[in-house]
């Protein structure tokens, strides 16, 4: 329960649904974690009273990534709360589906700026603040780039940039000894998922026959896989990364 | 240090290199752990040794993954001594490099007997002893499956078949709760690549400048990821292949 002893998190989109998760269980491993969000404070607040009733250390921190003005001040604030930075969690990010017929120039910037862009700047940013001892990031990808889900095109090609991303700056940083994977998960029940009307649906049970463990995802089962990328377990590894579908791909 | 108490493991070819780490690294974690070896007996007591000097259950059991009737015996001892099975490292390899005009009909027999019959034996065998929940299978590949350096066909045509195994098994053993994920190591200071003379020189040199976090794998650089891969908190994850080579592909 000590892996992140002294340890300093950023995990944006942190209100809700994964990044609510991670956020709690990084600050289990004894992090000091900044909740991130975009427009749900009341969410951030209440992730934030749920970790400091454990004995944890938290703050909420209002920033928009695809904004950089807001990126730049989630990072100064940071600063001034906790004093470095250790551990970058890129969860930000949203979803949308349409068929290419479909598609439009304001849909495709909007899911871009989140979360691509946005997973740029948060990064550049971050990168800042590491001390000498490096850190590691982790970029919240998708299993759909494994699975290729037709009406999916600008998610997942949004999802095959942070793939790429990913893997670029585990060279370009490694020598800074900042570490940087991925964690795609596949469909993990959430209040976004909820909302999106996948839980309940046909697509759910199509889902669950197609995962070798034969359910569909809780966010339970992504942040154990985050801690282990944020701490020094996982040191060797850089560039990967982890599919977190049940086997499903 | 307690993720794994009460799990029984078999690590084959554990008698030095990355298995002997490997085996010592599940007994910290609680498990009871058997000590495979071929021939070196001595070593592989040693391991035991060293196990039991800390407080933890091993035993050494002699088995030629190659050899079928072995590995029959070897998990019907460790049900024998332990009672169960639920942790199984596939380790036991060979490498042996040779460009292709000189490669012989020997030497594939011979690293794909090991390599990959052993190893779909040693499956096989196992999980036959695994109970109703089910288990952990960690296949130890190789990160040639992405760098693949000439003068390796042999031994990485091994490890691609290795790197398949895992992603077959991982979707037909799901439904048995059976997990199957692959570390591939990249070069690791072991006893082993110590003998071939791949530690020391201008090529070693080489391969750290290439390598993100600059440095050459150790031993204790694996075990923690084949730990989070044998414990619950990989839970969601299988059929996935970490490569483990400090960000080097």
């Amino acid at each position: 329960m000590s892996k992140l002893k002294g340890k300093v998190a950023v995990v944006t989109g942190a209100s809700k649904g994964i990044g609510a998760d991670i956020a709690k269980g990084l600050a289990k491993e004894g992090a000091s974690v900044v909740v991130n969000y975009a427009s749900s404070k009341e969410g951030a607040d209440k992730v934030v009273a749920e970790i400091t009733a454990q004995g944890g250390k938290a703050v909420a921190i209002q920033g928009s990534v695809a904004k950089e003005a807001d990126v730049q001040r989630l990072f100064n604030e940071t600063t001034k709360a906790f004093g470095k930075l250790d551990i970058l969690v890129n969860n930000a990010g949203v979803y949308t589906f349409s068929p290419i017929e479909e598609i439009t120039e304001e849909g495709y910037h909007s899911i871009f700026n989140t979360n691509v862009l946005g997973l740029l700047l948060s990064t550049r940013e971050a990168v800042k603040l590491f001390g000498d001892n490096g850190g590691s990031i982790i970029n919240i990808g998708s299993a759909v780039t494994e699975l290729n889900l037709p009406t999916s095109v600008i998610y997942t090609a949004t999802k095959g940039a942070v793939d790429s991303i990913t893997r670029v700056l585990s060279k370009e940083l490694g020598p800074k000894k900042i570490r940087v994977n991925s964690l795609n998960p596949g469909m993990v029940e959430t209040e976004g998922v909820h909302s999106a009307g996948f839980i309940g649906s046909d697509f759910q049970k199509f889902a669950e026959s197609q995962t070798p463990l034969g359910r569909i995802g809780q966010p339970g089962d992504i942040t154990p896989i985050a801690v282990f990328l944020a701490s020094d377990d996982s040191g060797w590894l850089t560039g990967e990364t982890l599919v977190a579908s049940g086997g499903s791909r | 240090m307690d993720r794994l108490i009460g799990k029984v493991a078999v690590v084959t070819g554990a008698s030095k290199g990355i298995g002997a780490d490997i085996a010592k690294g599940l007994a910290q974690e609680g498990a009871s752990v058997v000590v495979n070896y071929a021939s070196s007996a001595q070593d592989a007591e040693n391991i035991v040794a060293e196990i039991a000097s800390h407080g933890g259950k091993a035993l050494a059991v002699q088995g030629d993954v190659t050899n079928e009737a072995d590995v029959k015996r070897l998990f019907a001892e460790t049900v024998k001594a332990f009672g169960r099975l639920d942790l199984l490292v596939n380790n036991a390899g060979i490498y042996q490099f040779a460009p292709l005009p000189e490669i012989t009909e020997d030497q594939f027999h011979r690293l794909f007997n090991i390599n990959v019959l052993g190893l779909l034996l040693s499956t096989r065998e196992a999980i036959a002893h695994f109970g109703p929940e089910g288990g952990s299978i960690i296949n130890i590949g190789s990160s040639v499956t992405s760098t693949n350096p000439p003068s390796s066909v042999l031994y990485t045509a091994t490890k691609g078949a290795v790197d398949s195994i895992t992603r077959v098994l991982a979707k037909e053993l799901g439904p048995r709760k059976i997990r199957v994920n692959s570390i591939n190591p990249g070069l690791v200071e072991t006893e082993g690549t110590h003998a071939i003379g791949f530690i020391g020189g201008e090529w070693q040199k080489m391969r750290e400048a290439q390598t993100p976090l600059g440095r050459t794998g150790q031993p204790r650089d694996i075990t923690p990821i084949a730990i989070f891969l044998a414990s619950d908190d990989s839970g969601w994850l299988t059929g996935e292949i970490l490569f483990a080579s400090g960000g080097l592909r």
